[in-house]
């Protein structure tokens, strides 16, 4: 399995972090990437989901949504790129509003990788999947297949562009699924459960890829090592409302709160004890 | 599977008739299969003659005889009911080695075989020489509704999976000790047939969600454009052409 060799190097020297890792939730003097007010929305059988959530993200910020199932995660993520609208509140992506007017600009900006690789990988070969996005925005001829291969290249998959995604291992769907999003350069990528049904190096190296892209993140998961290994702000998505936004190891080590959120952390795995890297 | 992305069908190459863009070659089976079926049954050299030139064909592409015999034999069930018409069809009759024949039928059966047999032939030639991929390139090429092409990709992109999903739920319910062996047991197969589809309906949806996601808006973008040159149109065309030859002949005779 390749890495994205030389990229690992210069990870614990990284730009993300640093620069806003203190500033848990707040996001002055950095351009916002996304900004998510008041919103509430209920699905047409009335059930309601989110009872209004606010929260920012600064550009550059890697930030977790953590929450237990069913508090509200994949209807906040589809809120993102206006795939569902028509409730309370609104949700601007580095300062446009989502909404009908903007609808193509928006969903160039905010990429979502979705959590099964085999429904986000629709196209015959890894390539046309690559450029589906691009070619949508009407990308075409030496231009797309430079963004193709440049998106390819970021997850270490250039290699495999003219197979079909059926042919790749579990770990390799995963990261073209990434390079789809990756090659539309949106503001911001947004991740549903990027560790899920991935073997321990594939993870990791999901995550080495993670660290070395200069995009800001929003990563939804229920695996809070993976979350305090990549992101060094979170928020807690608990029954539709933001109930804790801070720095993920605070968090994490806050036993009240998780307890009360359903969130539980691996046997034997102290969030203490660990030590950033950078 | 696992052999690259080749379907089974395709015989990789490097053959001039491999190298055609696959809208032309598209083009030229369809119209001959067209001119053949046009030619009249009784003009039995006619046929002789296309398949002369399908041979031409199949050594150009450097298909080998015996592949394209044996993949012939997908033609059986069709060529099982040409046999059926000498015996049920009404008319005048012969009698061939004690059988009373009818004659009709025996045109009637002709007719079915030999250009079902040519039919298949061509097609078979064409499926060995250009791969499924570049096939959907071509019918977009030629103009086919979008929506059917992109209904032919999400196929070929799904059958895999969907396969995969309906072993998986044969595996599921062997290891709990079932075993389908009787119209008893049809029961619980038509479940898991309805649970797949469902399943596989969800797929769709989120299949269609993550492609307006990337900004589809109801057209795929084309993202590999195929061209042809005057010679490759011509090189195509040639095989069609020479069989439109042998159909005039084939009337004014």
């Amino acid at each position: 399995m390749e890495t994205p060799g030389g990229k690992t190097g210069e990870l614990s020297a990284g730009k993300h972090g640093e620069a806003t890792a203190g500033a848990a939730g707040g996001t002055d003097g950095v351009p916002v990437s996304l900004e998510v007010s008041g919103l509430a929305f209920a699905y047409p059988d009335g059930h309601q989901a989110l009872f209004g959530v606010d929260f920012g993200i600064g550009r550059g910020e890697r930030v977790a949504l953590l929450g237990p199932n069913g508090a509200g995660k994949t209807t906040l993520v589809l809120h993102l790129n206006g795939i569902l609208t028509g409730g309370a509140g609104t949700v601007t992506v580095a300062g446009l509003p989502v909404g009908k007017r903007h609808m193509a600009e928006i969903r160039r900006k905010v990429g979502i990788v979705f959590q099964d690789p085999d429904d986000q990988l629709f196209m015959p070969t890894v390539r046309e999947d690559v450029a589906f996005g691009p070619a949508a925005a009407g990308m075409k001829g030496a231009e797309l297949e430079e963004r193709v291969h440049a998106a390819l290249e970021q997850v270490g998959m250039a290699a495999f562009a003219d197979r079909p995604p059926h042919h790749l291992s579990f770990g390799q769907r995963r990261r073209v699924a990434v390079a789809t999003v990756l090659a539309m350069e949106p503001e911001i990528l947004v991740l549903d459960e990027p560790s899920s049904n991935l073997d321990p190096a594939s993870r990791r190296e999901l995550a080495d890829i993670l660290r070395s892209l200069d995009v800001t993140v929003l990563m939804v998961t229920h695996d809070l090592p993976y979350a305090l290994e990549l992101c060094p702000r979170s928020l807690v998505l608990s029954d539709g409302v933001i109930v804790a936004d801070g720095r993920t190891g605070d968090l994490l080590s806050d036993e009240e709160l998780m307890r009360t959120h359903r969130l539980e952390l691996p046997f034997g795995f102290d969030p203490r004890s660990v030590t950033m890297g950078a | 599977m696992g052999a690259g992305h080749a379907h089974r069908l395709y015989r990789h190459g490097h053959s001039p008739v491999h190298a055609l863009p696959p809208h032309t070659k598209l083009a030229a089976a369809f119209a001959f299969v067209v001119v053949v079926v046009s030619t009249p049954r009784e003009a039995m050299w006619a046929f002789a003659l296309y398949a002369v030139l399908l041979a031409v064909v199949a050594r150009q592409a450097r298909v080998p005889a015996g592949v394209l015999l044996k993949r012939l034999l997908i033609e059986i069930p069709f060529v099982a009911f040409a046999v059926l018409m000498p015996f049920v069809a009404e008319g005048e009759r012969v009698d061939v080695l004690g059988l009373s024949l009818s004659v009709n039928g025996l045109w009637g059966a002709w007719n079915v075989l030999a250009k079902g047999t040519l039919g298949v032939a061509a097609s078979v030639l064409l499926a060995s020489t250009t791969e499924l991929r570049e096939l959907l390139l071509g019918l977009q090429r030629l103009k086919l509704p979008p929506l059917l092409v992109q209904i032919a990709s999400f196929m070929i992109r799904y059958g895999d999976v969907i396969t995969d999903e309906m072993r998986r739920m044969r595996i599921a319910r062997e290891s709990r000790g079932f075993e389908a062996s009787g119209v008893r047991h049809w029961g619980v197969l038509a479940k898991s047939a309805g649970a797949l589809f469902i399943r596989s309906y969800e797929r769709g949806e989120r299949v269609h969600l993550a492609m307006v996601s990337r900004g589809y808006a109801g057209s795929m973008p084309v993202i590999d454009e195929v061209t042809a040159s005057r010679a490759q149109w011509s090189y195509a065309l040639a095989l069609p052409f020479a069989a439109l030859a042998v159909c005039l002949l084939g009337w004014t005779l």
